[in-house]
Parts: structure tokens; sequence; C-alpha cells
């Protein structure tokens, strides 16, 4: 997929993405000569075509997780499943990230199917970026950054 | 019409970088499985022939040989490998070298949907609008299976077999994802109905460029277990039919046993243990296979 700038015959660069949570997904598109943006909107079933591929329009920031396309998109995950105890986070900057409760709280509303790995795919986001204290405001701007839909 | 340049016209790689981020999971697959001696995929096509059991039974009789074994259940809507290969329940290691199979029979590593489901009944139903949802889910059981290959710790093996769902499709998915299959087991059983569809497999398998192809012939004969006598059990011979007209090789004739049977089912695969026919069967198709992967000679696996 690429998105050319008419007016510039130019190859517009992507430069943001919103997941609001609803299935549906904006994708910003910039030319870089003129500054022209250009959204991409999907509808709930496009956004699940995309993701079922196991990719991430505009490309990942934070490297896979193991089995991340079964993990979160298997509806009915033994809680089980996974022991997330032994995984460390795949991050080496040397920042304690600690969780405010409410953003504990939230995680806690995640399937323990997927529990662990969604804990550690926010802390990876929050160490690489300096910020060590994760928040819900810091998962909503994870989510979005790294296109985790269904996160 | 102002002339716009189309996709090939424009040299840039696409900004959406899909195609880039399929190319690196195909890759992290082609490192995970550079561990890996020789892959082995397990098909038939026809259902209820018993390639779970025959696979099952395989991994254990390769197992008990020494060899380090990995077992793929690819049949991700109606998993039953884990089962017949006694694989635990617990909960599969994550680390940061993937997810940990689960040690089944013989100390065969297992992966299976089986062991993710929430309950023993629980069918596998993928999140996502419901509207629609066969165009996506084929593209997510792919990306499912891609990932039990690549993102699984199966660590040194000898052998991975992955067991296929019925359908000709699933053995030509499988096939494509895989780098470098080194053989295809089709398995059958005297049926004339089973043997025009195994039929389709083999000439897909030939198409694909498969090879070594062996048949396996399941269920061929009841074996007495009192006597031993053996009897068969169709008046059909469609899997030696099937060998002469293709020119397929029949590595294994296996007999029907229902104590071997309720064996496998209970999770306690039999074929590294038992002497008779079904034990000899597939002891012979372990010795094949372990010939047709270029591990032989056995002693020097198992000294390794």
């Amino acid at each position: 997929m690429k998105f050319l700038c008419v007016d510039c015959d130019h190859v517009m660069d992507f430069s943001d993405r919103d997941i609001p949570g609803d299935g549906t997904m904006a994708a910003l598109f910039t030319c870089g000569r003129c500054g022209r943006e250009v959204a991409m909107l999907t509808n709930p079933m496009e956004t699940q075509l995309v993701s079922s591929l196991g990719v991430k329009v505009g490309g990942r920031e934070v490297p896979g997780q193991p089995m991340e396309l079964t993990r979160t998109q298997v509806a009915d995950g033994r809680d089980d499943a996974f022991d997330d105890a032994a995984a460390p986070s795949s991050s080496e900057a040397p920042i304690r990230v600690t969780w405010s409760d409410d953003a504990v709280e939230r995680l806690q509303q995640v399937p323990s199917f997927v529990r662990g790995m969604v804990k550690r795919i926010y802390t990876d986001y929050a160490r690489e970026r300096g910020i060590d204290s994760i928040t819900p405001a810091v998962m909503d701007r994870a989510r979005t950054d790294l296109g985790l839909e269904g996160m | 019409m102002k002339k716009i340049r189309t996709y090939h016209e424009v040299e840039s790689e696409g900004r959406g970088q899909v195609p880039e981020q399929v190319g690196k999971q195909m890759e992290r697959l082609a490192r995970r499985l550079a561990d890996v001696r020789a892959v082995w995929i397990v098909a038939s096509g026809k259902g209820g022939v018993g390639k779970s059991a025959v696979t099952a039974n395989l991994a254990a009789a390769l197992a008990g040989r020494g060899l380090r074994v990995g077992a793929l259940d690819a049949d991700l809507n109606g998993p039953s490998l884990a089962r017949m290969l006694g694989a635990g329940r617990d909960g599969l290691r994550v680390d940061d070298d993937g997810v940990h199979p689960a040690p089944g029979a013989a100390g065969a590593r297992v992966v299976s949907m089986d062991l993710l489901l929430a309950t023993d009944d629980a069918p596998l139903k993928w999140k996502g609008p419901a509207a629609f949802d066969f165009v996506w889910q084929s593209a997510l059981e792919t990306g499912a299976l891609r990932e039990f290959l690549a993102d699984v710790a199966w660590g040194d093996l000898d052998v991975l077999l992955l067991d296929l769902p019925p359908g000709t499709d699933k053995l030509q998915r499988a096939y494509k994802l895989i780098p470098d299959v080194t053989g295809v087991v089709l398995v059958t059983t005297p049926s004339e109905a089973a043997r025009s569809v195994v039929a389709r497999s083999l000439k897909l398998a030939h198409d694909l460029g498969a090879e070594p192809i062996g048949l396996v012939a399941n269920m061929t004969a009841r074996a007495c277990p009192e006597c031993g006598h053996v009897e068969a059990l169709y008046e059909a011979d469609g899997a030696r039919q099937l060998a002469a007209e293709s020119g397929a090789e029949l590595w294994a004739e296996i007999p029907f046993d229902p104590a071997f049977a309720l064996e496998t089912d209970r999770g306690r695969p039999a074929a590294d243990r038992r002497t008779d026919a079904v034990g000899a069967a597939f002891g012979d198709l372990a010795t094949r296979v372990v010939a047709e992967s270029g591990l032989g000679p056995l002693e020097e696996t198992e000294a390794s």
C-alpha cells in the first residue's frame, strides 16, 4: 500500500495513527514535500483484515511478542494457558517502571490469557521512552502508537 | 484525468510497511526452524483416517529411539494431538526465547490449540467483527500456525511433525509456509472414499514439489489382541490401489487394535513399546522417516 501525493508526485509518509477502541482505525499519512495530510479510515472489518496478518499499519515500534496474534485474537483462551512469570522485558533500558493503581486496575480487566504479554508490551513501551510510571494515559498513548487493537 | 503513477511505477517501498513485516515474520520462522533437522507434514485430505493417531504414535516411535521430536497440532479447529500425546495442561512457559512446548509422551514436545482453549469442549472462536468473519478467519488461522512454528521455543529437534487437519488446502498452506519441508506422509485407509480424496492430496503434493511422499495405510486390518491373528477390515484395498496407480510408495500398513487405540486416546501412544503387528508397523514407518530425513544411522543420533 502506498499513498501518493498527486500534486507533488511524491510518496507520502506514515505519520500517526489512532485506534479509538471501537474496531476502527485512522492512519495519517503526510507528504514530505508539501505537507499535505491524508487520513486512511478503516471500518472494523478492514481493521481486522490487517490485524489478521499480524502486522501493524505504519510498522512496529516494539518487538513482536511470542504468539502475539494468537493471544490477542483467540476469544476463549484459557486463563492459565501461559506462564509469563519467566518472560523478561525485552527492553534493556535501565529504568524501573512502576504502575499506578488505576493502571493496574485497568490491566486486571485484560483477560488472563493475554495479560502477561500486554503488561510486557506496555512496560517495554515505557522503558524505551524513559517513562517511569505507567498510567491509563500512557496505556492509551501506547495503544495508539503501537497499533494495539484489542489491548 | 491526470496521469497518476501506478503502484509498480512508484519505486519507493509502501509506507504501510505490511510486506516488510510479513517478510520479517517469515525470516523469524526460518531462523526458528534452522535448529530443526527434519520437518515432516502428516496429512491426508480426508477426515477420520487417523492422522493424529498416526502422528502421535510416529512421534512416540521416533522419540523412543532417542530422537528429539516436536509435534505441532496444525488442526486448530479440531485439536487432539496434545491429548493423544498426554501433554499436561500446565501453563506454557514464556521467556525471551518464546513459548515453550508442553512435554508429552516419550519426551515429545507438543504445541496445540487444545492447550490454549478455555475448556475441553470450547470451540475455537476468534475476536473481531462477526460480519463477514469468514473473510479474515483463514488469515488468522495461517497466522496462528505461523506462530506455532516460529514463536515456540522448540529447541534443537531431530524431527518436527505437523499434524494437518483435513482438506487439501491445508497441505498447500503448510507446505508454502514452511521454507524447507523434508517430506510428506499421507495417511489413508483401504476405503474407496479415502482413496479418491487422498489421491487429490497426492497430486497436490507432487504439484508442490514435495519429495519424498510416503503413503500410510491406516486401519487396514484388525489385529486380535488374544492370538495376534490379523483380519482385513475392508473388502476394498484402496490404499494399495492408490499406490499402484500413482507410483507412490506405501511406507506402512497399520492394523487396527482397539487396545492400542484406547491407549492412544488416553495419551499413552504405545508405538515405542509394542512389538506386535501395530508396533512393528510404526517401527517400520519410523525407520523410513529417519532414513528419508538423512538422520541415520540412528546410533549416531542417539549418541548426540
